[in-house]
């Protein structure tokens, strides 16, 4: 039993991580606390919905293509709520309480349009069949969103580290001022992080919607909560940090619902939460004061 | 006193004016606009239904029903004021409603006081009669309909169960308080029980937990959504149709179809009617209701149906349109429904669980359980 808690654990911890992957990027480089990411996880969600039902694409198809729309909403969605706010230097707290109007006002209208119950992918879309591997049993959409992860993690960290693009982002999550005095065009630079990121959120929103068959408008924001624990553990803007923070706290989770009592999993999350950031404010890998993108 | 002497004048000119003229008020108030308009749409229904055969022969001798149905919103306040708009405005000798039991909550103790007979036929919340000697209801409360859930189970030869419930939920935990004390009463042995969050989507910690406990059955009381949730993965983490799944009242919708599909294949739910209840009465009704709304009826419609012919009853046999006469008279009603055999209790609570079916889901579709 406890070989199946663990395979659970790592990958509630997978969905977690991939969740917090586009977040800890937003909000490492952009350095807004953008509330409205949770939205693009729903959005991705519902597009890749909309696509297998009316088109009746396969999954290999409806994964980037929803990403790639949920990118392209999140891009608009930014630049209308905070180019302003960015050219005019609002504090932070601004920033923090737009975007969460925006974001009830979206999810709201979202459930007045498509109605606040849960839908799920059609049951053909991917083999419901469990895979039997000694006492553990997996299913595909689980084997899915770990593979995919791992993927993104990989390339994320190579755009990051071996592009010119990665450099200008890193360049901005340090000194966005001085970045654009190199010639770096920060507002251009932005959008692509807004792209990648919202993306990002899309494709966990497919994949985590596969895998709990629980496509509903406020999926995001259920999933938001889960998210800011993995960003401000892992470290703001620490790909590699929230990839171990999320896997942490799912395997916590898990471990507490197995072997304490599923009613303090929350607790015990949470309150590791506490205590990480009492003994080190910057996240358990961070180092103060330095933004790593 | 002036009200009698009112009446008794009143009774005095009906009894030589021609029977078209002489009208008894009834009044209703339901949820037909907002987001849970869905309710009070479908007790409308039942009770218009309902009407039509009654005022075929009228009541009191040939004196028909009109029915005032106000819009409560959802809103207690909005309810309150439709309570006392029915009997101040039109007089009436009994009210039906309201739709939630929270609006009751605030509503009963209103009509309670003016002593006007008041029957909620979808407010199923403990303590709902307790309001007054005005209040009565005719939905089961759950209390009613898991026993004999439960109990079907045991004939199955189920001896252990784990139950699981949404601690975050006033009613998943009323529902699993009464799963749990069914269990015990019946000597079924609980050997764990499990909570979640009802927005919680990853149950495979509590069910991987259970998997290795080995029980007979898992009870579950939560809302449809996170219910399917946690039977889609009890499947998935191996739990087959060995281990016999019986869900609370939430789990009573076609939604767990929808969500979970074939999955749910096995799992038992009562409930305190069934469209395909294959009884002379309620194909009768079904067919009915089709005719009339094109559509098919549902447990709200149901229950409202019945309702109204109780209270016609009730009228009937008062022997006259007073609030006071059909109080008394709805407390010895005896009636045979769509929803069967209906009795109130002397606390004014359904009298008979007779009527429960234990529904099974046949792929993705509820039927009536062997």
């Amino acid at each position: 039993m406890l070989a199946q808690q663990l395979v659970n654990g790592v990958f509630l911890g997978a969905t977690y991580a991939l969740f917090a992957l586009g977040f800890t990027l937003m909000f490492g480089v952009l350095r807004v606390i953008n509330l409205t990411y949770g939205f693009y996880f729903t959005a991705g969600a519902f597009l890749a919905l909309l696509l297998t039902k009316s088109l009746g694409w396969p999954i290999a198809a409806v994964l980037p293509a929803a990403a790639v729309l949920s990118g392209v909403i999140a891009v608009l969605v930014d630049w209308l709520l905070l180019t302003r706010l960015r050219r005019v230097g609002a504090p932070e707290l601004a920033s923090l309480m737009v975007t969460l109007g925006a974001v009830l006002a979206l999810y709201a209208a979202m459930t007045s349009w498509l109605g606040p119950d849960i839908k799920r992918f059609p049951p053909g879309l991917i083999s419901a069949q469990a895979i039997e591997i000694g006492m553990v049993r997996v299913t595909m959409p689980q084997l899915l969103i770990l593979g995919v992860t791992v993927l993104l993690v990989g390339g994320l960290v190579a755009l990051m580290r071996l592009s010119r693009l990665g450099l200008a982002i890193r360049a901005m999550a340090e000194r966005p001022d001085v970045a654009g005095l190199m010639g770096i065009d920060t507002g251009r630079t932005a959008a692509f992080v807004s792209f990648v990121s919202g993306s990002l959120a899309g494709a966990g929103g497919v994949l985590i919607g596969l895998n709990f068959n629980a496509i509903q408008p406020f999926m995001g924001e259920s999933m938001m909560l889960r998210g800011f624990v993995v960003v401000i553990v892992g470290g703001l803007g620490d790909i590699r940090g929230a990839v171990i923070a999320g896997l942490l706290l799912g395997i916590v989770e898990v471990l507490t619902a197995g072997y304490v009592a599923s009613g303090l999993k929350e607790a015990v999350a949470f309150a590791i939460l506490v205590a990480v950031l009492w003994t080190r404010p910057a996240g358990l890998f961070g180092r103060a004061a330095v933004r790593r993108a | 006193m002036k009200r009698r002497y009112l009446a008794a004048c009143a009774a005095a000119v009906l009894a030589f004016a021609p029977g078209a003229y002489a009208q008894v008020q009834v009044g209703a108030v339901e949820i037909l606009s907002g987001p849970a308009a869905a309710y009070g749409i479908a007790i409308k229904a039942g009770l218009d239904l309902a009407l039509d055969t009654i005022n075929q022969k009228g009541v009191l001798g040939g004196q028909k029903i009109v029915l005032t149905v106000e819009d409560s919103a959802g809103n207690k306040d909005q309810a309150i004021n439709a309570a006392r708009k029915l009997i101040g405005r039109d007089k009436v000798v009994a009210i039906i409603g309201p739709t939630l039991s929270n609006e009751m909550f605030a509503v009963g103790p209103v009509t309670n006081e003016r002593k006007v007979p008041t029957v909620g036929t979808s407010t199923t919340a403990a303590g709902i009669t307790d309001i007054g000697p005005y209040i009565f209801r005719t939905s089961l409360p759950e209390s009613d309909v898991v026993p004999v859930t439960f109990k079907k189970a045991q004939s199955r030869g189920v001896k252990t169960i784990a139950l699981m419930y949404a601690n975050d939920d006033a009613f998943s935990k009323s529902g699993f308080d009464v799963m749990k004390e069914s269990a015990e009463k019946l000597g079924l042995k609980i050997v764990t029980i499990e909570t979640f969050g009802s927005k919680d989507t990853d149950f495979s910690a509590q069910l991987t937990k259970i998997k290795g406990l080995k029980p007979d059955a898992i009870g579950i009381s939560a809302l449809v959504e996170p219910v399917s949730g946690v039977v889609l993965q009890a499947r998935s983490l191996g739990i087959g149709k060995e281990t016999l799944l019986v869900g609370g009242n939430g789990s009573n919708s076609p939604k767990l179809g929808e969500i979970a599909g074939a999955a749910a294949d096995g799992m038992i739910v009562g409930s305190p009617w069934f469209i395909a209840k294959p009884d002379a009465k309620n194909t009768a009704f079904v067919e009915a209701f089709r005719k009339k709304f094109n559509k098919d009826p549902d447990q709200f419609a149901a229950q409202a149906f019945d309702t109204m012919f109780i209270v016609a009853d009730a009228i009937n046999r008062a022997g006259a349109a007073d609030t006071e006469k059909v109080t008394a008279a709805l407390g010895s009603t005896k009636f045979d429904g769509v929803m069967g055999p209906f009795n109130f209790t002397a606390h004014r609570d359904p009298g008979s669980n007779e009527g429960v079916v234990v529904l099974e889901m046949q792929a993705g579709k509820f039927g009536v359980a062997k």
